[in-house]
């Protein structure tokens, strides 16, 4: 009995301690100056949607979400094109180098992808793409890619060869049993990739705000205005870029293991 | 056009490949080129960096703020592991709730840590409420950079444990229940359990679980911009300052390639130390 309260106990302080910050944030984004600036009044005696409002409309945040969004579905669509046939080749053929290429993907996990943003902001300038979304969503892809590849990888090994072969038996070619047998097998675990690779993207500062000056995305223009703007919109920043977060890792709770786990094996 | 068969798998790691030579490749060497050409010679931007004491103090608190990260990360994530892995009744949600920050962004974590640390944010106004204190206690701005510090510290820790603790649940799921019963007969105390049986076999990832983590604490960026500026300088925050501020692709390049050659250094360091165990435990 005294072990249960105990491990319960224990339960209860984990909770708190990695929920509490985001409780906070979020009942700072709705909680008015006035409120918030009177240091008797721990609790706000009001909610409000003032600063969202403010953030979103008077500080251009709306735009800034756009571009977030236009990025991360653009980075996803192309490395998912471009990685998913490596994917598939990686657990379906066996061929000379094949160990190679999984070495070096894997190795491009550990390699800083921040440092390519600087050199993109001269070939950006070059190739007149500079400041632009598809700019960041290039560089993203280069982020995602590696992860796609593994990922899906993974996932298509999971779904026995055989079911293709039936397909093939019964008169499919060999790509029209991978996309009308293996591709619908597959995709909760795509999707759930992708919702990944939504977050790698959604999330990442540094080559965004490298490579953007007028074209934030998000987080970039966060970083670039936060500082020097009041407290509520650092807090309603917060907050907008944790939600989206926090509701697509509850829809695939089930994947986290091997998601984190693949990008690290 | 006739093909041969074995051609086919190459062919569909080709856009990969080429892709990543475009947008990884390329760019990796441009940093080079970048780093080692400046008006003074090739090792100009290196004199520069070199000359003034910014540089060891930004690579100083860059390695002093992983050397402390990591290591707590690495404990509070065993803990954790080792607690969750006891699979008490509901430990589903409190997994969930611990791989909450996996999700968060570094700018969110940090704008979380300044609505508790900001001169009128949680913590003061909960000590001014409960009288401890008269005056807000001030966490931010260059006169306080050792409360800075720390702050990020925390910061870092309350966001990062989570990917440490999945990494070794993972490998904790790994470990054999009928070892563990096997023990038991012997009389193993937990401590033992843990030194002879779980940790062997938790070895290895561990060690990734570190090597990543030391990795991307070396990489930390948003989380000091946005709570201490150039208070605390750090490489990313320096590559950042050269290249959007001064406008200089030369010294920010010099800055990025440091971060690359130090990032090289560690991983080489840990794939030697993992090689042993590796042949060890197989």
């Amino acid at each position: 009995m005294a072990k249960k309260l105990l491990i319960g106990f224990i339960a209860v302080v984990v909770s708190l301690w990695f929920l509490t910050p985001v409780v906070l944030i979020v009942f700072a984004s709705l909680t008015p100056s006035s409120d918030f600036y009177d240091p008797h009044k721990l609790f706000p005696t009001k909610l409000t949607l003032d600063h969202l409002y403010k953030l979103f409309v008077v500080l251009d945040g709306w735009r800034a979400t756009l571009n977030s969004l236009q990025v991360a579905g653009l980075s996803i669509g192309l490395s998912f094109l471009v990685g998913l046939p490596a994917g598939f080749a990686l657990t379906r053929y066996v061929f000379p180098g094949k160990n190679a290429f999984r070495l070096s993907i894997l190795l491009t996990r550990s390699f800083p992808m921040m440092i390519i943003a600087v050199p993109l902001v001269v070939l950006y300038l070059k190739i007149g793409i500079s400041d632009t979304l598809t700019g960041v969503a290039l560089a993203h892809t280069s982020m995602i890619l590696p992860f796609v590849v593994l990922i899906t990888s993974s996932i298509l090994s999971g779904i026995s060869v055989e079911y293709e072969e039936a397909g093939m038996i019964f008169g499919l070619s060999r790509f029209g049993a991978f996309l009308k047998i293996t591709l619908p097998l597959a995709l909760p675990g795509l999707a759930a990739s992708a919702i990944f690779a939504f977050i790698m993207s959604w999330n990442e500062v540094f080559i965004a705000s490298v490579l953007t000056l007028i074209n934030r995305t998000l987080p970039a223009h966060i970083l670039n205005t936060a500082m020097t703007s009041p407290d509520y919109f650092k807090f309603a920043a917060g907050t907008v870029m944790a939600l989206p977060a926090m509701v697509f890792i509850f829809f695939t709770r089930k994947y986290l293991m091997s998601m984190w786990g693949i990008s690290l094996k | 056009m006739v093909y041969r068969k074995d051609i086919v798998p190459f062919l569909l790691l080709l856009p990969t490949l080429a892709y990543l030579v475009l947008f990884l490749g390329y760019p990796l060497v441009q940093t080079f080129i970048l780093a080692f050409t400046s008006d003074k010679g090739a090792l100009g931007n290196f004199q520069q960096l070199m000359s003034t004491g910014e540089f060891w103090k930004t690579l100083k608190n860059t390695l002093l703020i992983t050397g402390v990260v990591v290591p707590l990360q690495l404990v509070l994530a065993l803990l954790l592991a080792l607690f969750v892995n006891m699979r008490f009744k509901g430990y589903t949600i409190v997994l969930y709730i611990i791989s909450i920050p996996l999700a968060l962004s570094d700018v969110s974590a940090a704008l979380m840590s300044y609505s508790i640390f900001a001169p009128m944010g949680y913590l003061n106004k909960f000590l001014l409420n409960l009288g401890f204190i008269e005056q807000p206690i001030y966490f931010f701005g260059f006169m306080f950079q050792t409360r800075e510090f720390w702050v990020i510290v925390l910061t870092e820790v309350w966001r990062a444990t989570p990917l440490v603790f999945v990494i070794i649940l993972a490998g904790l799921q790994a470990v054999n229940r009928e070892y563990l019963e096997a023990a038991d007969i012997f009389g193993f105390s937990a401590w033992q359990k843990f030194r002879k049986i779980i940790f062997p076999i938790l070895k290895p990832s561990i060690l990734s679980a570190l090597l990543i983590r030391t990795l991307f604490a070396f990489q930390i960026f948003g989380v000091v911009w946005l709570l201490a500026g150039r208070d605390i300088p750090i490489l990313a925050g320096e590559a950042f300052y050269w290249q959007t501020e001064v406008n200089n692709a030369h010294m920010a390049s010099a800055y990025a390639l440091i971060i690359a050659l130090v990032s090289l250094i560690i991983s080489w360091a840990y794939i030697t130390f993992l090689k042993p165990t590796q042949g060890s435990t197989a």
